[in-house]
């Protein structure tokens, strides 16, 4: 038995030393060059989060004394911690809303919604007032928009995103009103199970529908009023539904947070912006 | 009695940390249960039962929040799911100890035992791109109460067999070889002797797979639907507790968030009601058989 | 009356011998399914052929697991995850263990079977065990971060999901004790053993099949976690340099590739691969050890 407890030991001690190895590695060379670390922790929309990250990882080379960590949660909550002191910039997906004036707003890129069906759905386009119809249960079925005979799937945002709000705020539906039959949080999530059922139709952002068709993913992006969805007419502004992606800070921006701002609106970082397939603002 | 210092040490020792995690839960129902608060004076239990549907995103006066078809939802995913997975996952244990040759059992046993480790999310992701297409097309939307049941079932089998199988190997040997020296039939030996002497261990692997299934949230978002709509059949989406929390959550705010939490204090309180039922079942079996 | 009683005995056996089945069939679908879209991102471009593919495809993989993510987790590899994944499992496993120990050596062996205070920690143990992952997060989120004041990090990370794994381990422990026969509790009595070693030296070998099995369903459920740790160990996929850094774990990277990330689909179900492999050698080895365990028990006495 002593000699299983010796090994336990011997384990229990080769973790220590690797943590204290990671500690110890992770000091000498800040104690061997004094240069202070300063934070800046940013959180919010899911949306913008994987940007943030690579913006930040493009940052902290170019400044090695600033440490940012993206976390991510919802614009809501980038918005709230923001306010309450407990983040120094928040992510918003989402254009500001009239209470939310208090907020420095910083405006970081672009992005269209648009509506997604099965690549062998056979429907060309739908009119505005058959989109309201479709989401409101009015037009419950595809034969009815000039489909095939099968009930359609509607595939809605979960109460609170982003993307919904666009959605609703662009065709003046109450949210209340929508009759779906599936309702998913982030676009992946909606270009899958699109991408999984030829009668479904959903909204998501365009960047993420175009990149996905891009790679062969079996889905169409329906144009709106006539207007081709695409991340370039979301680009030269003639896109009808379409939001601002924004950072927002509590006061107006001072040191590490106001460089980690400004690096995050410049050119520098357009490639990043396209790389996820939003527009930058010029 | 004689103790030695070693002794009144490791008591002292044992008990502490028995204290420790047993405090773990109060905490957690403290902090919920503060949360909630605002839900339950703003909002009222009661709208939570009569109102017209879910739409919290408004503060409490002009929101909805109708709770009801998500308990229903919950209660029924995790429902199915055992339905399903206690007389699957008992039968297994039952084959990996006293049916199958015993390589063919370790090899069963490892299968098991991988799958235990298999994450929420590749369930779900695996419900999501391959399941829930199949099952589209034999009834759309796909994302369904059914989907939701096989996947929950996978996910909450691994704890069935194992706990179960741990509670036959933990039945003294002197039963096995009592049966076997009468005679017994192979199924008689499990039916009459095996289940009834491993029933505490078994009912505990069942209700810990059904916590389990109460509890699951990656996995269900990605294939149950989440609408939250009273269910007409087996194939209509399906709202969970668990779900609504994670698809909101980073969303909520005011009365909104505080009734996530109500959520939440919903399903601690379901887990507790089942935790007390299981015990008094268990005392009652006790009875009978002494 | 006989006839009948053979009859189902029948239909019990074969359900039995079928039980197996549907389990084992969807299983091995799903790892099918994991490997063939998860080892992609391994297979050499068709160009580069010629070589050896061995070769190539082993210094791919080796790439994958020690590269950093890059364009959002699209290109590069996983290496940060894996450590801060490691990280975590270790601050959850140090601590839960010890005390998971602890606690069902008391409950089975130091308390008497009806003590009040047995009773209540047992009831709120399995109260706790049907926390909602979900829950958890929000709890270590508040607690752990805010409260404790130790942010979004590993150690957040951790010690949440060492609540969460707590019940299963101390559950499984408590199942193993009481696989030891009382008869040699009692021997132990009877030779004038302290209760010391009685624990030590009997009770704890003869258990460590069900600590094992605790282990191998908590360590499971730890690495799976997704909903518990988005909000306590966080988002940030750098390497990280020190137990108070935010670190991605394996899991939440899976997520966000899928879910959130466009063009994230192979990425994410290489790293399924990762970690579901990972789980198979971690269950290997535990095996491996136990029976080296056992029979080394068995040559002592």
């Amino acid at each position: 038995m002593n000699r299983s407890f010796r090994a336990a030991a011997v384990v229990v001690a080769i973790a220590c030393a690797i943590v204290a190895g990671c500690e110890s590695r992770s000091t000498a060379p800040t104690s061997s060059k004094p240069i202070e670390i300063k934070q800046v922790t940013i959180t919010g929309a899911s949306t913008l989060a994987p940007l943030l990250s690579e913006i930040a990882k493009r940052f902290e080379k170019e400044n090695p004394s600033i440490r940012i960590d993206v976390q991510t949660g919802g614009s809501s909550r980038g918005v709230s911690d923001t306010r309450s002191g407990l983040v120094d910039i928040g992510m918003v997906s989402r254009d500001l809303k009239s209470d939310e004036g208090d907020l420095q707003r910083f405006k970081i890129a672009r992005d269209g919604v648009c509506l997604i069906v099965h690549k062998d759905n056979p429907v060309p386009s739908l009119s505005r007032e058959q989109i309201v119809s479709i989401y409101t249960g009015g037009i419950r079925n595809w034969k009815d928009v000039g489909g095939v005979d099968s009930p359609i799937t509607v595939v809605n945002k979960a109460e609170g995103r982003s993307t919904l709000e666009v959605f609703t705020g662009h065709f003046k539906i109450d949210s209340r009103k929508i009759h779906a039959d599936v309702v998913i949080g982030d676009n992946e999530q909606g270009v899958k199970t699109v991408a999984g059922n030829p009668l479904a139709i959903g909204y998501v952002s365009i960047g993420t529908a175009e990149y996905d068709r891009e790679s062969g993913i079996p889905i169409r992006l329906l144009p709106l009023e006539g207007i081709e969805a695409s991340v370039k007419n979301v680009a030269n502004g003639t896109f009808p539904m379409s939001r601002t992606l924004h950072l927002v800070t509590k006061s107006e921006p001072q040191g590490a947070v106001k460089e980690v701002v400004e690096f995050a609106t410049s050119p520098k970082v357009h490639d990043l912006v396209r790389g996820l397939s939003f527009v930058p603002i010029e | 009695m004689f103790q030695s210092n070693k002794d009144r040490l490791l008591t002292a020792l044992v008990i502490g940390m028995a204290a420790i995690a047993g405090s773990i839960v109060v905490i957690i129902a403290i902090f919920v249960v503060k949360e909630s608060i605002p839900a339950m004076t703003h909002i009222g239990g009661s709208r939570f039962l009569t109102d017209e549907s879910w739409h919290p995103a408004d503060d409490a006066p002009r929101g909805q929040f109708n709770l009801l078809p998500i308990l229903l939802g919950t209660v029924l995913s995790s429902m199915g799911a055992i339905c399903v997975a206690a007389p699957l996952g008992v039968l297994s244990a039952v084959f990996c100890q006293f049916y199958a040759p015993l390589r063919v059992a370790r090899w069963y046993r490892m299968i098991i035992e991988l799958m235990a480790g298999v994450p929420s999310v590749v369930f779900g992701l695996w419900g999501l791109v391959v399941l829930v297409p199949i099952v589209a097309s034999i009834h759309p939307p796909g994302q369904s109460l059914f989907t939701g049941i096989i996947i929950l079932t996978l996910m909450i089998l691994p704890t069935v067999v194992l706990l179960t199988d741990a509670a036959f190997s933990s039945v003294s040997h002197s039963y096995r070889q009592g049966a076997a020296a009468l005679g017994l039939s192979r199924a008689t030996t499990v039916l009459s002797v095996m289940i009834p002497a491993a029933w505490s261990g078994i009912v505990t692997a069942v209700l810990l797979g059904l916590v389990r299934a109460l509890g699951e949230t990656m996995a269900v978002v990605m294939v149950c639907g989440n609408v939250v709509r009273l269910p007409k059949g087996l194939f209509d989406p399906v709202r969970t507790l668990t779900g609504t929390i994670a698809l909101e959550m980073g969303y909520a705010r005011g009365d909104h968030r505080a009734s996530l939490f109500f959520c939440g204090m919903v399903l601690l309180i379901l887990v507790a009601v089942l935790v007390a039922s299981i015990e008094i079942a268990n005392r009652r079996g006790r009875h009978d058989t002494t | 009356m006989t006839r009948r009683k053979t009859w189902f005995q029948f239909l019990f056996d074969v359900s039995v011998w079928l039980s197996p089945l549907p389990i084992a069939g969807l299983f091995l679908w799903l790892i099918g399914d994991l490997i063939l879209r998860g080892s992609g991102a391994f297979w050499p471009d068709a160009a580069e052929v010629g070589g050896n593919s061995v070769v190539i495809v082993f210094e791919q993989i080796i790439q994958f697991l020690t590269a950093a993510p890059e364009r959002a987790g699209r290109g590069g590899g996983i290496g940060p995850i894996l450590i801060s994944t490691g990280l975590i499992l270790s601050v959850c496993m140090t601590v839960a263990l010890p005390i998971g120990l602890g606690t069902a050596i008391g409950l089975s062996e130091f308390l008497p079977v009806n003590s009040r205070f047995g009773r209540l920690v047992r009831r709120s143990l399995d109260v706790l065990s049907g926390v909602p992952s979900i829950v958890f997060g929000l709890f270590g989120n508040a607690f752990f971060c805010r409260f404790l004041g130790l942010k979004f990090s590993i150690a957040s990370g951790g010690l949440t999901l060492a609540c969460m794994v707590l019940p299963l381990l101390i559950r499984s422990a408590e199942e193993g004790f009481r696989a030891v026969p009382d008869s040699q509790r009692q021997a132990a009595a009877a030779l004038g053993f302290s209760r010391w070693s009685t624990v030590f030296r009997i009770i704890l070998p003869q258990a460590s099949l069900g600590i094992v099995v605790g282990l191998i369903l908590g360590t499971g459920r730890a690495l799976a976690e997704t909903a518990a740790l988005i909000f306590t160990s966080g988002y940030v996929d750098r390497m990280p340099r020190s137990l108070g850094d935010s670190g991605r774990s394996l899991s939440i990277h899976i997520y966000d590739l899928s879910m959130n990330v466009p063009g994230g689909n192979e990425n994410a179900y290489a790293s399924a691969l990762v970690l579901v492999a990972s789980l198979a050698v971690i269950n290997l080895g535990a095996h491996q050890l136990m029976t080296r365990l056992l029979k080394r028990e068995v040559a002592y006495a």
